[in-house]
This record gives structure tokens, C-alpha cells and sequence, in this order.
């Protein structure tokens, strides 16, 4: 399996302060990664610098050539102008940027798209829908929409299924698993263990840095809580620097 | 009859009227679309500083040339630009927000423009720079007028998705194109090429009225954004009308008539727009079953 992204010594931050540091590693073409730790762990920072937002402050991202139209980015505090005067069906036919460009009309086989992808989230007689009427789950479904019409190869979901119920959950988890099943590369920052465990195959456990990275079943196993809940940046720092010792970094750490 | 004297015949009977109308349509066809996007990206009160950023340029032509057209164009361009594009690069490259160092320069600009305008000119000078004299329209003001709103209309065309985009979502505009920072620098020299033509028509502290007025009245009357470009124009161009009409009959200054005409539209909007009006507010319509 070809590398879709190469880490090669990556240290992001802002004005100088770094959030990840010294970062290696390859994600493979197809692959799904859950992107774990606490907050202030820097997966947003990481997710940041895969889509281009943010240059490394040392090392470098490699996007095995693709193109940033070939990346569909979706932020975790979605800097949304929700008082915009756009309905729905527009913005999700944002998402055709690539094919449209500054340019491109939207012509039949364009509004089919994006109905399809209003159709695929469930947001059915939403399209006339001004988003500022939206509530949060809405909102995030919307958003998937547009994911699904960029047609990325790389997809970078910051958080996806924060503050949202069971349901728009479990339709969103539908979509990530059918972007695996295309062959698609999709990175996930995720707080849910429970949802790693059962659908993730690899997973990277960040805590500023890399502590883990491999198979879900060897990154999280009953040592490392890597969960908020149970620690804290500084104790997930510790547990890095036991594992170093011992050599026990699991999977793709290079 | 009484109508026609009092709503056509001015036009009719004067070419100074006559001017002055296609100067006012073309001003709204410019800058009511500009002044919506300022609007919708919370700009308003930086075009209002920008539109007093100009002045410093302007005010060296006519130091240099008297109250000749071209040089207070070409000045007020000079200064306009310098200062969008200043304001803009400090505010992509530094911590510091675009209105905050435009808050600077519109305070200095204000002052040095005036004080190099009272250097040479008299208080009718002045008065002419901070004012304008939309019934005063030679042909080359108004050609001008015009050739600059074109010019708006033909860019704006050019950079409507990208600014569209970047105004509701930026960080997806950064994600897919290169095309935000390109756009949003072209987006600033439209709104001083349009205050630039304000500034001939109505003088640098009206200049910004006929863009973010007409934008305002727009919003309490449309949710959708082609609707409210719409909306912006017709009433620019209505208070335009009306105002010359205003200024004729009563002797009222023309420049403010237009204004004030522009501010009674705003306060019947506010009461009574179809989009969060405030009667609407007291009444709402009964709302839809799901």
C-alpha cells in the first residue's frame, strides 16, 4: 500500500510555540485513522497542517501529490457566518469548487449532485433552508454533505460527532465508513473509545507528540487512557516517555 | 400635472439635473453591491474609515492642481489603495484586525486631509472635499462616475464565488483555493474605486452613504444575497432619485437630501421589513407545521 501522507520530522504551533512536535510517520492510501488524546493534545494543530492552513514550523508534510482541491478539511469550531444570507443548497454546492471553480455554472447534473448529497445526509426539504436555521446536528450533516461532494481523496474530520445525538452519529459513521470502503484516506480526531475500538483500524495517540501509533487493539490497550477523562497532557507525556524507554511504540512510529 | 412638475420636470427642463441622475444610478449600480458584501463581512464601519483614508490623496491633487478631476482621482486612488492594501496585509500577517488599524488611519487621514486642503483652498474648497456637488457633474466626473462602476461590476462578476465563500466559510475557502487573500485585496480597491466615486458625488463624509444605507434597508427585506444586491440597488437608485427631487424643490443640499431620503427608506425598513422588522417582530406570521 502506497504512503497518502508522510510526517517527516513535522513540528506544528503558532508564533512560535510548538503543539506537535517532532512528528514521523506514513499514513498509507485507504487507510482510516482515529487521531486520539487529550485536549491540547494538537490533533486540530496536526489536521491543520495536513490541509494546509497552517506551515510546519520545522519538517515537512507530504501529500503523496495531491493536489489541496484533493483534500476535504472539516474543522473542528466550524468558523461559519451563520447570519449569512445562504441557503442550504448553496452552500453544500460550494463543495463543487473543484469542478466549478471561479467560473463553472451549475447546470443539471450539478444541482442532481448536491441533492444527492442533501439526500445522503438526510437533510431532504432542507435545501431552500436558510443555515442559520440549522441546529447543530443539522449543521454537521451539512457539512458532510459538502464533504461528500468535494469527492477528496484525503478527508480530515476534526471531531465529527461532537455534540450531536446517537442518531446524526451513527448516519455520519455510515458516511466515514463508505468513504473507508472507497479507498478513501480519512484521519479522525475522536474522544469516543468505544467508537475507535469498533471502527477504526489504526489509530495515532497524540499528546503533543507522538505516543502511539498502530493497530487500535495495540494503541489502546487498559495502560494508556489516553481519553481526557482519565489524564491529563502531562500524565499521557510520562506514559510517552515509559514507553520510549521500553521501546514499546507500537505500529508506524518511525 | 403638479406630479410631473414635481418628479419629471426637473429632469426634463436640466441637463445639470439629468447629470446628476446618471451619476446617482451609476454610484448605486457600483456601490450598493459593494456595500452589501461590506455588510455581510461586518466591514460597514471600515468603508466609512476608508472613505476618509482617501482624503489625504485627494487633498494633494488639489493642492497641486486645484479642484482638477484627475489629480484628485488619481490622489485619492493613490491614498486608497495604499491604505486597503496596507490595512489588509496588517491584518492577514499580524494579530491586529483590519478595523482597528483602519481606525488609525481614518483619524489621521481625516486630519491631514483637511489641514493640507485649508493650506491653499478657502472654506468653499473645503466644503466642496468634505461634501461634494452631485448637481455640479461635468462630463468627465461623470464619465468617470461611470467607466469606475463599470469597471466594479465587471470585477465583481470575477470575484463573486470566492468572496461569497470566503464571507460565510474562509477556512474552507483556504482549504480548496489559493483565490481568498487575491480576492479580498481586489474586494478593498472596489470599495475605494466606489468611494472614490462617492467622494466626487458626494463629498469623502457622505461618500461610504450610498453603499452601506441602501445595503442596510436590504437586509430587512431579503434572506438570499442575490435578492438583497437587488434590493440594495433599487433603493440606492430610489433614494438617489428622490433626493435630487428632495434638493431641488426645498433647496436642501444634495448631497445630504440623497442621504436623508437614503435614512428615511432605512427607518421604514427597520419598522416594517419583511426580515426581522420590528412590526413583523410584534406580529408574527403563525408559523409552519413540520
Amino acid at each position: 500500500m502506497t504512503a497518502q501522507l508522510k510526517f517527516r520530522n513535522v513540528t506544528l504551533g503558532y508564533d512560535r510555540h510548538p503543539a506537535v512536535h517532532h512528528l514521523n510517520g506514513e499514513v498509507a492510501s485507504g487507510a482510516l485513522v482515529a487521531v486520539i488524546g487529550p485536549n491540547g493534545a494538537g490533533k486540530s494543530t496536526l489536521f491543520r497542517g495536513i490541509a494546509g492552513i497552517l506551515k510546519p514550523l520545522a519538517g515537512s508534510i507530504h501529500l503523496g501529490g495531491l493536489d489541496i482541491r484533493d483534500i476535504a478539511y472539516l474543522p473542528q469550531s466550524v468558523d461559519i457566518d451563520r447570519s449569512f444570507p445562504i441557503s442550504v443548497f448553496d452552500f453544500v454546492g460550494t463543495g463543487l469548487w473543484r469542478a466549478t471553480g471561479f467560473f463553472g455554472g451549475m447546470g443539471k447534473a450539478e444541482r442532481e449532485k448536491i441533492a444527492h448529497a442533501l439526500a445522503a445526509v438526510g437533510l431532504n426539504g432542507f435545501e431552500n433552508r436558510s443555515i442559520g436555521t440549522l441546529s447543530g446536528g443539522q449543521m454537521q450533516r451539512m457539512l458532510f454533505a459538502r464533504v461528500l461532494l468535494q469527492d477528496a481523496r484525503l478527508i480530515v474530520l476534526d471531531e465529527p460527532f461532537n455534540a450531536i445525538d446517537a442518531k446524526t452519529s451513527a448516519d455520519l459513521l455510515a458516511l466515514v465508513r463508505r468513504w473507508h470502503g472507497e479507498q478513501r484516506t480519512v484521519l479522525a480526531a475522536l474522544h469516543d473509545m468505544e467508537l475507535v475500538r469498533n471502527h477504526f483500524p489504526e489509530t495515532l495517540l497524540l499528546a503533543r507528540g507522538p505516543v502511539a501509533w498502530g493497530a487500535t487493539e495495540q494503541v489502546l490497550t487498559d495502560r494508556r487512557k489516553p481519553d481526557g477523562s482519565a489524564t491529563d497532557v502531562r500524565g499521557v507525556r510520562r506514559q510517552r516517555r515509559r514507553l520510549r524507554g521500553r521501546c514499546a511504540i507500537a505500529g508506524r512510529l518511525t | 400635472m403638479i406630479i410631473y412638475d414635481a418628479l419629471i420636470a426637473p429632469f426634463t427642463e436640466f441637463e445639470f439635473m439629468r447629470r446628476a441622475l446618471a451619476a446617482v444610478i451609476a454610484l448605486a449600480l457600483g456601490g450598493a453591491p459593494i456595500g452589501v458584501f461590506l455588510m455581510l463581512r461586518r466591514m460597514s464601519l471600515v468603508g466609512d474609515a476608508m472613505a476618509h483614508a482617501i482624503l489625504p490623496g485627494a487633498a494633494i491633487g488639489f493642492l497641486l492642481s486645484g479642484l482638477n478631476l484627475f489629480a484628485m482621482t488619481f490622489g485619492g486612488l493613490i491614498a486608497g489603495f495604499t491604505v486597503a492594501i496596507l490595512a489588509g496585509v496588517v491584518a492577514r500577517t499580524t494579530e491586529l484586525k483590519e478595523d482597528a488599524s483602519l481606525a488609525t488611519f481614518y483619524l489621521v487621514s481625516l486630519a491631514l486631509g483637511v489641514t493640507i486642503v485649508s493650506i491653499k483652498g478657502t472654506n468653499i474648497d473645503l466644503l466642496h472635499v468634505l461634501f461634494g456637488n452631485i448637481l455640479a457633474m461635468d462630463d468627465q466626473t461623470l464619465l468617470l462616475i461611470a467607466f469606475n462602476a463599470t469597471i466594479t461590476l465587471v470585477v465583481l462578476a470575477v470575484i463573486y464565488r470566492p468572496l461569497v465563500i470566503e464571507s460565510v466559510d474562509p477556512v474552507f475557502l483556504r482549504t480548496v483555493s489559493r483565490a481568498g487573500a487575491p480576492a479580498h485585496l481586489a474586494f478593498l480597491a472596489l470599495v475605494v474605486i466606489n468611494l472614490v466615486n462617492g467622494f466626487h458625488a458626494l463629498g469623502t463624509l457622505l461618500a461610504v452613504g450610498l453603499m452601506i444605507l441602501p445595503a442596510g434597508i436590504a437586509r430587512f427585506w431579503s434572506r438570499d444575497i442575490t435578492g438583497m444586491i437587488c434590493i440594495a440597488v433599487a433603493s440606492a437608485m430610489l433614494s438617489g432619485y428622490a433626493g435630487l427631487v428632495l434638493s431641488f424643490q426645498t433647496k436642501v443640499p444634495s448631497g445630504p437630501a440623497v442621504i436623508l431620503v437614503a435614512a428615511v427608506l432605512y427607518i421604514g425598513s427597520v419598522l416594517f421589513g419583511s426580515v426581522s422588522g420590528l412590526i413583523r417582530q410584534m406580529f408574527p406570521r403563525r408559523h409552519l407545521e413540520a
